[in-house]
């Protein structure tokens, strides 16, 4: 009996050191972000850090600004998020409405399959195909440019969105959707009044999700948007961001210790910090609607 | 028709043409996978031999192969199963049936929540500076297993959960009823009810896990890799070796991003008979996963 009892205890107990390593693995991150970004930070002012317009770290004459690597995230996510928020959106309602239980079986799993492309094989799709395929109608656009890696990082980020915002509503009281049949509003019209702002935390959870995704994504725009920091909002043309200054810089293996490897980190440091914004923001919506519905 | 009718018409017609757009939204993403993957495939067909599977990469494209990559795929994804498997069950497990709903747990699920949207490359920078430099693994297969591991935590730790989640109260109200203790309940219930579940997380996870390329480049996965990583078993005594843990690597999708950023239409080619055969694994992958939600759904009915 006693034998029982400690060996009861002994699981709890390492179960709940493995529940620890993921509290490790966080801090590990913000740690290591802070340690290694030091020296940076040490040798630039912030305020040249937020204010320069130029990024040439690897150069001799070195300017330090953030400004065009956060300009090329945030245009190659702005064009993803004009893709997929709506079309997650349309497949959502389509999911949740309409479709018939036996096509949503197999058109869900096709779904998810997007999500599960390895994004190396998007950034191929994305340089050898769509920017072709660009070029085609657009003469003037470059080989590497902004608007083919976001259309494509779209359509990747399509069923996160669609599936959240799906799974949330799903989740709306069907006394609420029945309610707006029996007054005659047509299925549309119960999505749009009725399903949308009842499911609307879930919702707005699945597009701050998709923006965090998208900001972080980084091999179709390491491939298909040019290594070129350029502060402008122009598509056409090549940008480089956070994430594809981290890969080019891992690229040319550089030594531990040195400047050039602390302007990794620093850059990391941003990129944390603006994905850690939409997933906080995110999980609190989602959580708002989980004990809603309770 | 007066001005009422109209209106009701109307929104008919607009219902309707929403039904359609939503069904061909839906049939676009098909659309897609097919043009990608038959983009892939016509691409790179021609090189797709039993000589790609089993040749060294080379400076001349034609001669070429993925030998090194799919070998380290393989050898890094057991490394990554090995150690996110049971740390993130385990974790699912306590948060589930151990975990008291006070601010610790709170935090926890904050936590995962936040790690699972935390970009993969943030990962790269962990393990670069944790452990190549600090742990002093090097570049090696041991370094790009932990770093796969850790990325895909939260996904077996969210499946484990909701797995769980989905098992009633009854069962282990049953369980206790005739005397078991906590553990026991969870050893002969909760873990056989939920292994459908988990299991799917924990393939998707995988799939998900053989197609990442941004952490490992930011580790150091070389892309010239001309020689497999030394054998586990020895001829001589202790006839067992873990150096291989420690071995330089490249995977699959390393490799395609090489090939991709290379200038001359050879190495594109590769690059797509590459990318079709990592398209074939991932969605194999997840055609298992798939399978076995549905099996397992089937099978267990309250």
């Amino acid at each position: 009996m006693e034998a029982t009892k400690a060996k009861e205890k002994i699981i709890e107990a390492g179960l709940l050191i493995a529940s620890a390593s993921s509290i490790l693995t966080t801090a590990g991150i913000i740690f290591v972000l802070f340690y290694e970004s030091f020296p940076f930070f040490k040798h630039t002012s912030f305020f040249e850090f937020i204010t320069e317009k130029q990024w040439t770290p690897l150069f001799a004459d070195r300017r330090l600004g953030i400004l065009p690597l956060v300009a090329g995230t945030l245009l190659t996510t702005l064009i993803a998020t004009i893709i997929a928020i709506p079309v997650g959106l349309i497949v959502a309602i389509y999911l949740s409405e309409y479709a018939p239980s036996r096509l949503k079986e197999i058109l869900k799993p096709i779904l998810e399959l997007l999500a599960a492309v390895p994004t190396v094989v998007y950034g191929y799709f994305a340089l050898l195909f769509l920017t072709p395929l660009l070029q085609s109608f657009f003469p003037d656009i470059s080989g590497f440019n902004a608007l083919s890696p976001g259309i494509v990082m779209g359509i990747m980020i399509i069923p996160y969105i669609s599936s959240l915002s799906e799974d949330s509503m799903k989740a709306v009281p069907m006394a609420l959707k029945e309610a707006s049949y029996a007054l005659g509003a047509t299925r549309f019209q119960t999505s749009i009044r009725v399903v949308i702002p009842a499911a609307f935390s879930g919702v707005a959870s699945s597009f701050l999700l998709g923006i965090s995704r998208a900001m972080g994504e980084t091999m179709v725009v390491a491939i298909a948007a040019g290594m070129m920091p350029n502060l402008t909002a122009n598509p056409f043309e090549p940008v480089q961001t956070l994430t594809s200054y981290i890969v080019q810089v891992s690229l040319g293996d550089v030594p531990h210790g040195t400047f050039e490897y602390s302007t990794v980190f620093a850059v990391g440091v941003v990129l944390f910090f603006m994905t850690l914004i939409f997933n906080i923001l995110s999980f609190f919506l989602r959580k708002g609607i989980r004990e809603g519905v309770r | 028709m007066n001005r009422e009718d109209l209106k009701i018409y109307t929104a008919r017609y607009i219902d309707h043409a929403f039904a359609i757009t939503g069904l061909l939204c839906c049939l676009a993403s098909l659309g897609i996978i097919a043009v990608l993957f038959f983009d892939l495939v016509l691409d790179g067909l021609p090189r797709i031999t039993s000589t790609f599977f089993f040749s060294f990469p080379s400076r001349i494209p034609e001669k070429a192969g993925i030998l090194s990559a799919w070998v380290g795929s393989v050898i890094v994804i057991v490394v990554t199963a090995l150690f996110s498997i049971p740390i993130g069950v385990a974790t699912g497990i306590y948060l589930e049936e151990y975990g008291k709903k006070n601010w610790i747990t709170d935090i926890i699920e904050i936590n995962i929540s936040n790690l699972a949207g935390v970009p993969s490359i943030i990962y790269g920078l962990l393990s670069l500076s944790l452990f190549v430099y600090l742990l002093k693994f090097g570049e090696s297969i041991l370094t790009g297993g932990l770093t796969l591991g850790l990325l895909i935590l939260p996904i077996v730790i969210t499946a484990t959960r909701e797995s769980i989640r989905t098992i009633p109260q009854s069962i282990r109200e049953a369980s206790y009823a005739l005397g078991a203790t906590k553990w026991q309940t969870i050893r002969w219930h909760i873990i056989p009810y939920s292994t459908g579940g988990i299991l799917t997380g924990i393939i998707i996870g995988l799939s998900r896990a053989i197609g990442e390329t941004a952490p490992l480049i930011t580790i150091g996965a070389l892309t010239f890799i001309a020689f497999l990583p030394s054998s586990p078993i020895q001829p001589s005594f202790p006839f067992i070796s873990f150096g291989w843990l420690f071995d330089a690597f490249t995977v699959m999708p390393v490799q395609i991003f090489n090939w991709i950023s290379r200038p001359q239409k050879g190495f594109h080619i590769n690059a797509a008979a590459a990318s079709s055969v990592l398209l074939v694994m991932t969605l194999l992958l997840n055609g298992i996963a798939i399978y076995i939600r549905y099996r397992f759904r089937r099978r267990i009915r309250w």
